[in-house]
Formats: C-alpha cells, structure tokens, sequence
C-alpha cells in the first residue's frame, strides 16, 4: 500500500444511497467508464482527505450477494475479492448499509466482512432512521460486528464528515477469511436476526408515507392512470423542450456553416466545412438537449423511486413479449429518439432484457421520422373525413405509429421464441423508500451522461457524416451536366444499383438514392429528395413533384419502408457503443432491413393491385 | 401453501424456499433476500395485469415477485396466539 494514496471501494445493497455518498465525497471530481469488455460502469473519484492523504474512491455496483447474478455483481464481487483483471484490491472496503433497513442489509455486510478485508460500515439515512422512530446502539452494534461503524447523511452537507474521519485514521484490522458454502451463508440470517435483536429497536417497519403513496401508485386503476400522467409530461417535455433546442442548434450550426462558407471560396473544400463538419457537428449536439431532458426525468424518477413503481405495473404487459417492466421508459423515450432511448437501458440490470430492449428500440416511430411522413402524407394522401370525424391524414399518422409498436412488440415474440437462452430471468426487484431527488445528484448524473454522449459518440456520428458528405460530393458532375450534382457522385451510382434491390417495393432510383442521405439522418431524405427532382427547398413544391412522378402505391410503400427500416447510422453507433459489439449491429441492421423490406412489398403489391 | 397463493394483506411465515430446478439462482437469491424460515411477509400489492406481478412486505422491504418466483416460497399462515 501507498503511504500517500489510500483505495477504497465502495459497496452496499442497491438503494443504500451509496452514489450520493459517493458523489458527497468526491463532488465532481469523478471518471466515469465502462468496464473492459462489459458494459458496467467503473465510477471512479478522488478526494483529499484532511491529513493531506489522496483517497481514491470507486464506486462499485450495488449488490444484494456476493451470489453474483448479473454481470454487475460479478464485478463487485471479483474487485473486493482482488480477482478483477487490471485492478488492484482495495485498500479498505466501505460497506454501505440503509440504517432505515438493516435487516436487509446487514446480511451483505456479514458478507463482505468474511471476505477477510479491512472493513468500515457506514450506517447511512441515519436522519430518516431517527425520523421514523428507529434507534440503533451503534458502540453495541460496533462490538458484536467487530467492525469500525460510522454514520452518515450522504444527502446533508457534511453527512459523511465521521466517515472521512475514520477512513483517514488508521487502517482498521481485517476479519479473519471465513469459507463461503451453504450452511454458513444460511447462518448469516441467523447472526442478522441476533444483531438487530441485541441492537436496533423499530417501531414500525416501513415509513407510512411510502404505504400512502404505494396505495395509490399501484392501484390497479389509479396506479395506471397516474403513470399515463407521468408518462405523457416525460413525451411531452422531450418533443416540447428538446426538440427546439435541437433545431436551435441545427440552424445556429447551418448559420455558422454558411458564415464559414462566405469566407472561402466556392468548392470542395467549402463544402467540407459547411455540409460535412459544420453539418456533422450540429447532428450530434443537436441530440445532447433530447438526451439531457429525457435524463433528466430518468434521473428524477430513479432518485425518487418511482421507476420500479412504473415496471411493476407494466411487467405483465411488457413480459408477455419478452422484456420487462424496466423496458418500458427507454421505449417510451425512443419516440422522441432512440439514442437516449438505448443509452436509457442501461437502468436495466438483466443484459438479456436489455438486450432484447435495445434490438427493439429503433421501431418507435422517433421524431426525425416526421418530416419524411409529413411530406409522404401531404402529397398522397387525401383531407378525407372518416367516420365523420377523424382526419384521414391523421389516421395515417396514427397508423403509422401503431404500426411501429406492434411490429416491435411481434419482433419481441420473436425473440423471446428462438433465442437459445430460455432460462427464467426474475424480475426481484425492490421497491425502494420514495425520496426527493437532490439536485447535486441529478445534476451530477445528467453530467456524466453528457459526457459519455460527447465523448464516446462524436467520433464515430462525426466521421460517418463526413463519409457521407464524401460519397454524395465526389465525383463532381462533368462539364454540361444537366441533372443534380448527387446524380454524378458515388452516390448516385449507389442509389442506382440499389434500384435493381428496391424496384419491386416499388422505389424508382431517385427514392433509391435519397435513401443513402436520410442513413445519416432520416430528415434530410426530404432535402435529398428536393436535390434529385431538382426543386427549392420548399416541402410543399416537392410533394407536388412528388405526387406527379410516383404512383400511391410507391408512396405507401416508402411510408412503410420509414416506419421499420434500420436508417439512421447513429442508432447504430450508439448499439455498438452500448453492447460493445458488432455483433448485435449487424443484427438489429439486418433484422429491420428484411421487415422494412417485407412490410413495404406487401404494401406496394397490394396497392399497385387494388389501384 | 405457496407464496403465490397468499390473499393480498394476509399475514404469513415463511417456511422455506424450494429450488424449481437443481441449483436454482432465484430460489438462492430469494434466501439471500431473506426468504428464510421464520421470516413474516404478507402480499400488499397485486399487478394490474392479470394480477401479476406481486409485491410482498418482507422485514422493511418491499420486493416485486412475479408469480413463478413467489411459487417458490412455501408459507404457513399462523393464527395469532
């Protein structure tokens, strides 16, 4: 051990409010990554301590057993043990237990202690414990564990002063090693039940606040009703404060672009700059406020407690197509988008479930859809009233939608059905004690999601937008040409060749090629569109050009074609990013190409015989 | 009787938790939970679908079970002396 650096590793059951603790010691000092080869988080700080020592301070999933079901707790368990690959054993472990619930959470301190470490116990919420009643004889509880014993207030300004104290004192010594088999770990509910016997005195066992609340949180009615609530302002503030801000930064970028381009002179290079960098560019940021709001809610409604609220209600449904009731807000979410969609799955423990959860994702009908489906309907559909009230244009658009949701929830049949794993996964999940977020903590994790989108997605989204940029610029059109520039590039021949591939769902070979653009971003398969029939960029001359050059049939189609194809390459990088493998990408690419494919040839066939 | 039959807000004991199959991670991550033998719980929560899943009081915790995993756990109901 380093006389100058101490390291420490941070465990507790989940809810013991080990990552305010965390972020209460360490403030924004923190890196965040991924495990090698998992997609765990490793959250590391640092602090001084007031002897001048450097405390390195990593947070370690939370676990209810050293049993390891997840990849999560394998990883708490291999660190505190000293076995993880590239890490060194800690120093001293700090065992975070919920003084509001020690009947749970003393047991996985019994555990740790076997482990043969040195360990401190910090007994956090000890506010709220004192609040409902609880009394606990710490020096009693400190004798009969034979561990220092600290308690903390990891969401009070200066909660975690006593544990500071005893972890920049001595060292405490270790417990002796003890075997880990069957009859000894049923012995440790036995010593749980002496302890609190000998040492805690409850006067009730849960809060009355949270048996008011889940009354009406999971009423069957109520309960459903109260989460439609939730759900809508979560949709609604990701289309009404994301979205504007995401054009906002997609004009102040063009802006920027076109101020760039009146500098230099008329070319490839100025192209560069204002399509493919300043472009590029205001893509990617033009995510960050979406992701920022939906994590935002994410963020409240994990801190708060009510998420597991939401997944118990929904479980039944969303299980009987093969995920779980944690699938349910990053699905919602990828309405708006499904990059914060798929980042937002990483609130499911299972990988299975969130696997299942990220292939599906991309089916919901996300905003930069619209554009396409505005332009497509206005053209080819009629302001019919149906059954005298609705709008056929907007049955269409409501069609298009479901459409979206079913074919996600059969692909989850599927999936459920042929996937080799067809173990049991439990759903277990605790409901844990409702609380008030604490604004350092929401705004600590919005930060670290920030910063994992900017610094892990920009590359990737930024160098597939200049590619793209390159094959719908180069080669420039020859002397004399007469049709667009895009017609000439490696583009053009592309969407040419990809003709011959989509002529039978009725796509001619200017849709062919604007779908090569709208694989960046679907919307400017519009602007690609406008490009090749060569008209301004006004939507409402492109529709009529539109509807004089392709039948209804082909428009349909295209409409269904939108609704599943794999189109946008960010999606795929941020599958990539969050499943760490190729793998998954080519089959989520794969399977949507072949439904979106399937769908809309069904479609054209159809329409072309019945018009 | 099995867990998954308890009415909801009956209050019962927990007897033991059988495994469904050989070495069974849910049966052992239910006993590290704290399905032990002795241990009060009652259901206070019934899913609103097909009245799954179930939430059961255990200790000051609460835990979603669904119904295949509330199987697991034998319970007797013990009548107040």
């Amino acid at each position: 051990m380093s006389a100058s650096t101490l390291k420490i590793a941070l465990v507790g059951n989940p809810n013991c409010g080990k990552t305010a603790l965390f972020n209460q010691l360490t403030g924004g000092r923190q890196k965040v990554a991924n495990y090698a080869g998992v997609t765990v988080e490793r959250k590391e700080g640092r602090f001084t301590a007031p002897s001048g020592r450097v405390l390195q301070l990593l947070d370690l999933p939370g676990t209810y057993s050293f049993e390891a079901n997840s990849p999560d707790e394998q990883i708490t368990r291999d660190v505190c043990a000293g076995n993880y690959p590239g890490e060194t054993p800690p120093d001293l472990i700090v065992c975070v237990a919920d003084a509001t619930n020690l009947r749970l959470h003393l047991r996985f301190v019994l555990e740790v202690k076997r482990l043969g470490r040195p360990v401190v116990l910090a007994l956090n919420m000890m506010d709220t414990a004192r609040q409902r009643g609880i009394v606990i004889d710490v020096p009693q509880l400190q004798e009969r564990l034979g561990l220092p014993v600290v308690e903390t207030i990891a969401v009070k300004r200066g909660g975690a002063r006593a544990l500071i104290e005893r972890v920049d004192g001595e060292v405490p010594a270790a417990a002796p090693v003890q075997a880990d088999d069957a009859a000894s770990r049923a012995d440790l509910h036995a010593q749980v039940r002496e302890l609190l016997a000998a040492t805690v005195t409850m006067p009730r066992a849960t809060a009355v606040i949270d048996d008011a609340l889940d009354r009406w949180t999971l009423h069957s009615v109520f309960g459903l009703m109260i989460l439609a609530v939730v759900m809508f302002l979560v949709f609604q503030a990701v289309y009404s404060i994301g979205k504007p801000m995401t054009d906002l930064i997609g004009d102040g970028f063009g802006w920027m672009g076109a101020q760039a381009a009146a500098l230099m002179p008329a070319g490839p290079l100025q192209s560069l700059v204002t399509d493919g960098l300043f472009g590029g560019i205001g893509t990617v940021l033009g995510f960050l406020p979406e992701i920022l709001v939906l994590f935002l809610f994410i963020i409240v409604l994990e801190e708060s407690g009510y998420l597991p609220r939401a997944a118990f209600l929904l479980d039944r449904l969303m299980l009987s197509v093969g995920l779980t009731g944690r699938s349910f807000i990053p699905l919602l979410s990828s309405f708006a988008c499904a990059i914060p969609g798929i980042m937002g799955t990483r609130s499911i423990q299972d990988p299975r479930d969130r696997l299942a959860t990220i292939l599906i994702a991309p089916l919901m009908t996300c905003s930069a859809r619209l554009p396409v489906y505005a332009l497509l309907i206005g053209a080819f559909i009629p302001t019919r009233r149906v059954f005298g009230v609705f709008n056929l244009q907007g049955v269409v658009l409501f069609a298009l939608y479901l459409a979206g949701i079913l074919g996600a929830m059969a692909v989850g049949w599927v999936m459920k059905h042929i996937r080799r794993d067809k173990s049991e996964h439990a759903l277990l999940m605790e409901l844990p004690s409702y609380r008030l977020p604490k604004v350092r903590d929401v705004a600590i994790g919005l930060y670290e999601r920030g910063a994992i989108f900017m610094k892990r997605l920009t590359g990737v989204i930024l160098g597939l937008t200049i590619l793209m940029w390159f094959i719908s610029t180069f080669p420039s059109p020859p002397e004399g040409a007469t049709g667009a520039a895009i017609e000439y590039s490696f583009a053009g021949y592309i969407g040419r060749a990809l003709h011959y591939v989509f002529a039978p769902i009725g796509f001619n070979w200017q849709i062919s090629l604007a779908l090569i653009p709208a694989f960046a971003a679907r919307e400017t398969a519009v602007a690609a569109l406008a490009t090749v029939y060569l008209v301004g960029g006004e939507a409402s001359g492109l529709g009529q050009a539109l509807a004089g050059q392709i039948s209804l049939a082909s428009a349909l189609s295209l409409l269904v074609w939108f609704a599943y194809a794999p189109q946008c390459m960010s999606t795929l990088a941020v599958i990539r990013r969050e499943t760490d493998s190729w793998r998954n990408v080519a089959i989520s690419f794969g399977y949507m190409f072949v439904l979106a494919y399937a769908a809309s040839f069904v479609v054209y066939q159809v329409a072309s015989a019945l018009a | 009787m099995r867990l998954s039959e308890l009415p909801k807000g009956s209050p019962a004991v927990v007897d033991r938790v059988d495994d469904a199959h050989a070495s069974d991670p849910i049966a052992q991550r239910l006993r590290d939970l704290g399905f032990v033998d002795g241990e009060p719980l009652r259901v206070v929560a019934i899913g609103p679908m097909g009245g799954d899943p179930l939430l059961i009081q255990i200790g000051s915790t609460r835990f979603a079970l669904r119904r295949a995993e509330a199987a697991r756990v034998s319970v007797r109901v013990e009548v107040a002396a």
